[in-house]
């Protein structure tokens, strides 16, 4: 199966972002798969290829979960469609964050 | 799921069936190359390496050297030494031995210098080869195939397409009772407790980090935080924000499988299944370790581009990218691309992948196999003395 319209790629099920394969625009739509099914959002920033889309609503401290496992945490709250980046986003595991690691 | 391989004296299976004409010294490789060039179908490994080293060296340089002449993708081996270095080529050989593997030794300072060593090899290496070419492929299975998985040249593709494609391969293969092993310790840094978590237990998940913080330490004590320059500003302008999220990344590669066991540098797996090598993040250094761990095929994921191959095991390219692997078609074997020009699932690359792997089992070239490249490089430790 192919659609040359998917311009995301959801990596694992249970990921809340998507990365994008295309240059993308505020306004433009989003569309990912999920399973055998196709999944549409607008987003509300410029996207660049490579990076990452939140699908849901993320709290602020919500983890950010990619590949299926955590690979973050938000700093601020985002919206479903936004740009999930350096801007609202904060490793857990680098320098000066190596006490949290029982805590995760 | 069966192939046809090459049986070899200890039972182990072989997908191509070299003879390999070893080095024992660096002052030994003009004499191995030499004997190398004048056999079609031999292969010669050489090196900086195997004298005045501290202990811990030359038990590696040694324990490399023979695990890749025992690697069952080795029909026969000649071993070339000086007759005055620290290890010894009689010392590999009579590892190699062990294995029940045909093998020769030749000591230049006893035969009397290079001209008369080349031509006892040659004609050594004639009556091997001679062996060699009579020798039929038998029906294996593929629980009996060890994988070894590499990325270099990686870019913002590499950890969306070929990295989870190469996983998705990965489990096909475990599950068929196979071996993958994972290898660069380095890249495991900010996710080695996602995949100490997948250890069949506790003794498996110590061992993954302690080899993951001697490589963060090591690094440390150089002056070198490898946590606080990753991802690099390249990384972050592609689109990676944290250091976990790259290594997971790289991990990827593994696929889902539980992980077995933690073995060091050119250490055979006891176990089937997913493992993971201490190996460094340095390419070719990574591979000589899985190869000479018994690995007899290599998958390797590429974002940029990387041409190398190894000596005695084929490796298969996997390009994340179609602009990279329409630019250096002459080195790539598979377009991961595919995955973001829509042409393609990540399930179908993946599937596409091990129906390559099979092919090449059997007896299908890769490029860098075609082409004849093969790197060789020893992991070091200490300084030469």
């Amino acid at each position: 199966m192919s659609n040359k319209d998917i311009n995301s790629l959801l990596i694992d099920n249970n990921d809340n972002v998507v990365v994008a394969v295309k240059n993308l625009n505020k306004g433009n739509e989003v569309l990912y798969q999920k399973e055998t099914e196709i999944k549409k959002l607008i987003i509300n920033d410029n996207i660049k290829f490579g990076h990452k889309i939140s699908i849901k609503k993320i709290k602020k401290g919500e983890k950010i979960i990619k590949y299926g496992a955590v690979i973050g945490k938000a700093t601020q709250k985002i919206e479903k469609g936004e740009h999930v980046h350096l801007h609202n986003v904060e490793g857990i595991r680098g320098r000066g964050d190596k006490k949290e690691e029982k805590n995760i | 799921m069966k192939f046809q391989g090459y049986t070899r004296e200890n039972g182990d299976v072989g997908i191509r069936n070299h003879l390999l004409v070893i080095s024992s010294v660096v002052c030994a490789n003009d004499v191995t190359q030499n004997i190398a060039n004048q056999l079609n179908g031999a292969v010669a490994i050489t090196h900086p390496h195997g004298c005045d080293e501290f202990e811990d060296d030359a038990m590696l340089t040694k324990k490399t050297l023979a695990g890749t002449g025992i690697n069952p993708n080795v029909g026969a081996c000649i071993v070339v030494g000086l007759g005055c270095e620290t290890i010894g080529s009689e010392k590999v050989a009579a590892d190699i031995a062990e294995s029940g593997k045909p093998v020769k030794e030749i000591n230049i300072q006893k035969s009397g210098g290079s001209l008369k060593s080349i031509q006892k090899g040659v004609r050594m290496g004639r009556k091997l080869l001679d062996k060699l070419s009579q020798q039929k492929r038998e029906e294996h299975d593929f629980s009996e195939l060890i994988l070894g998985i590499e990325c270099g040249g990686s870019d913002t593709s590499s950890g969306i397409t070929a990295n989870p494609a190469v996983g998705k391969a990965s489990d096909i293969l475990v599950g068929k009772g196979g071996t993958s092993i994972l290898s660069e310790t380095p890249e495991l840094i900010g996710a080695e407790h996602i995949l100490a978590e997948r250890a069949v237990n506790k003794k498996v998940a110590d061992k993954l980090i302690e080899i993951v913080n001697r490589a963060e330490q090591y690094a440390l004590d150089v002056g070198v935080d490898i946590r606080e320059v990753n991802p690099s500003p390249g990384n972050k302008e592609g689109g990676l924000t944290t250091l976990e999220e790259k290594s997971l990344g790289c991990v990827h590669k593994a696929g889902s499988a539980p992980l077995s066991e933690v073995i060091e540098f050119a250490e055979k797996p006891s176990k089937n299944g997913l493992v993971v090598m201490d190996t460094p993040g340095q390419d070719v250094e990574s591979i000589t370790g899985m190869v000479a761990g018994g690995a007899q095929i290599i998958i390797f994921t590429t974002g940029r581009g990387t041409i190398v191959g190894n000596p005695i095991v084929p490796v298969i390219k996997v390009c994340s990218n179609t602009a990279t692997f329409l630019k250096m078609e002459d080195n790539m074997d598979i377009n991961a691309g595919k995955i973001i020009d829509g042409e393609n699932t990540l399930e179908e690359i993946g599937e596409n992948l091990f129906e390559l792997i099979e092919e090449v089992v059997n007896g299908r070239h890769t490029k860098s196999e075609i082409l004849g490249y093969g790197s060789f490089g020893i992991h070091r430790i200490l300084k030469t003395m």
